[in-house]
């Protein structure tokens, strides 16, 4: 156990990526996290897909569309700690704010009657994943363990609960590093 | 001598008329609570002041302090379940806090905050729910009240109008305006009325004040609601 790395991996679904910034503004501390820690599937290594046996899956932003939901259950299946990171992993956040606009409403805005749209048409290749009807926070979907919140949790908020973890300690955060904007 | 009452161990004078509230704030202990203030008549709506008063579950805010009354106030159990309460609270409403000019001002948020709460646990409703900004000092936002009614008291009985209601019942319960078109313009609120400043949420705003304080300067960012509370409580109880 002690020579083995924690297998972290992490994933933006309906977020901006500013929780993936802010966890890089770890700077000289990802040093010492990496002597800790292997990434797995994540943005920062492009690999496709969560190994089986990952410690730590982060997960940043809510549940806009199909595809997000596969890979919420794909981070859930794999990982033995699943945490919400942020406002919207956690409430939708800015993303759920289109909830009380019915979907055909948002698409005909931003794609056929807004303001500077050329040749307008609502988007329908195969490829791009179907949007779901209401934006969902991570626990209406699957299980959650851990919440981070902020908007973005900062860099200490990030060090504070991985050092907690990988020294065997309930992650607890203290009031300064609790804030939900 | 002295009338006291026990809570969490420790004696508490109180005076008779008092409620547990008045008597706990004054002896600079501090109950959780939002729709309680002590300016106005106690309301006893939101249930996060429960406490157990020999064992059973009271508001303190609108229960008599007694003798022979043992209270308990913060426990893990009556947290857990102020802890659900708050959560009710911000699922029920559209509470995005990023995007809240009352981020770090908010009672709600501090609140929430005191408890240790990092997610809202229940599914949410994102109701649907109007803003009205038609005042030219003013603005309500429906999506963040949490129906305290601190301004239908603070305009009735602070201000000698009667701006604001609560129309409706149970998940149809809605904070109206007294005007006949129904629009905060139309009312007879001013800027200066408590009514306007009372709410412990987003929900009432000040226009173009939103962001005099910069976020991480507000009155949350770095103290705990219970220090502030029993600050400004406590004193308005020895005026």
């Amino acid at each position: 156990m002690t020579n083995k790395k924690v297998k972290v991996a992490t994933v933006s679904l309906a977020g901006c990526f500013g929780c993936h910034m802010s966890f890089l503004d770890l700077d000289e501390r990802l040093v010492e996290l990496v002597e800790h820690v292997e990434f797995d599937r994540s943005p920062l290594t492009d690999i496709e897909h969560c190994s089986s046996d990952c410690d730590i899956g982060l997960i940043e932003g809510g549940v806009c569309n199909s595809e997000n939901v596969h890979v919420l259950r794909e981070f859930r299946k794999n990982c033995k700690i699943l945490v919400a990171v942020g406002a919207c992993a956690i409430n939708g956040g800015l993303p759920a704010m289109r909830n009380h606009i019915s979907l055909e409403d948002c698409l005909n805005e931003a794609y056929v009657s807004g303001v500077g749209v050329e040749n307008p048409q609502i988007p329908n290749d195969v490829e791009l994943p179907l949007l779901l009807d209401k934006v969902h926070p991570l626990h209406e979907v699957v299980k959650i363990d851990y919440f981070l919140p902020g908007c973005p949790p900062s860099a200490d908020v990030f060090w504070k609960f991985l050092t907690d973890l990988l020294a065997g300690r309930e992650p607890s955060l203290s009031y300064e590093l609790v804030h939900f904007d | 001598m002295n009338k006291s009452i026990v809570i969490d161990g420790k004696n508490i004078p109180f005076e008779d008329g008092q409620t547990i509230m008045q008597a706990a704030t004054a002896a600079g202990v501090y109950i959780p609570h939002l729709c309680h203030n002590p300016k106005f008549t106690p309301h006893g709506s939101c249930k996060l002041c429960t406490v157990k008063v020999n064992g059973r579950n009271c508001s303190a805010c609108t229960f008599p302090a007694a003798e022979g009354q043992t209270i308990t106030n913060i426990t893990q159990e009556l947290n857990d379940d102020r802890e659900k309460i708050t959560q009710m609270l911000f699922v029920e409403g559209n509470h995005f806090c990023p995007s809240c000019e009352k981020t770090g001002n908010c009672n709600l948020q501090a609140v929430a905050y005191h408890l240790g709460m990092t997610d809202n646990h229940f599914p949410h409703f994102f109701e649907n729910r109007e803003v009205d900004a038609s005042h030219p000092d003013v603005m309500i936002d429906h999506n963040r009240c949490i129906f305290c009614t601190l301004c239908v008291r603070a305009s009735q009985q602070e201000d000698g109008k009667n701006v604001f209601s609560i129309s409706g019942r149970g998940i149809e319960k809605r904070l109206v305006v007294n005007s006949e078109s129904g629009l905060l313009k139309d009312s007879d609120l001013d800027v200066n009325d408590c009514a306007a400043h009372i709410c412990p949420t987003g929900a009432i705003l000040i226009k173009r004040t939103g962001y005099k304080v910069p976020i991480g300067q507000r009155i949350y960012d770095h103290s705990h609601i219970d220090t502030i509370t029993l600050a400004a409580e406590g004193a308005s109880h020895d005026e």
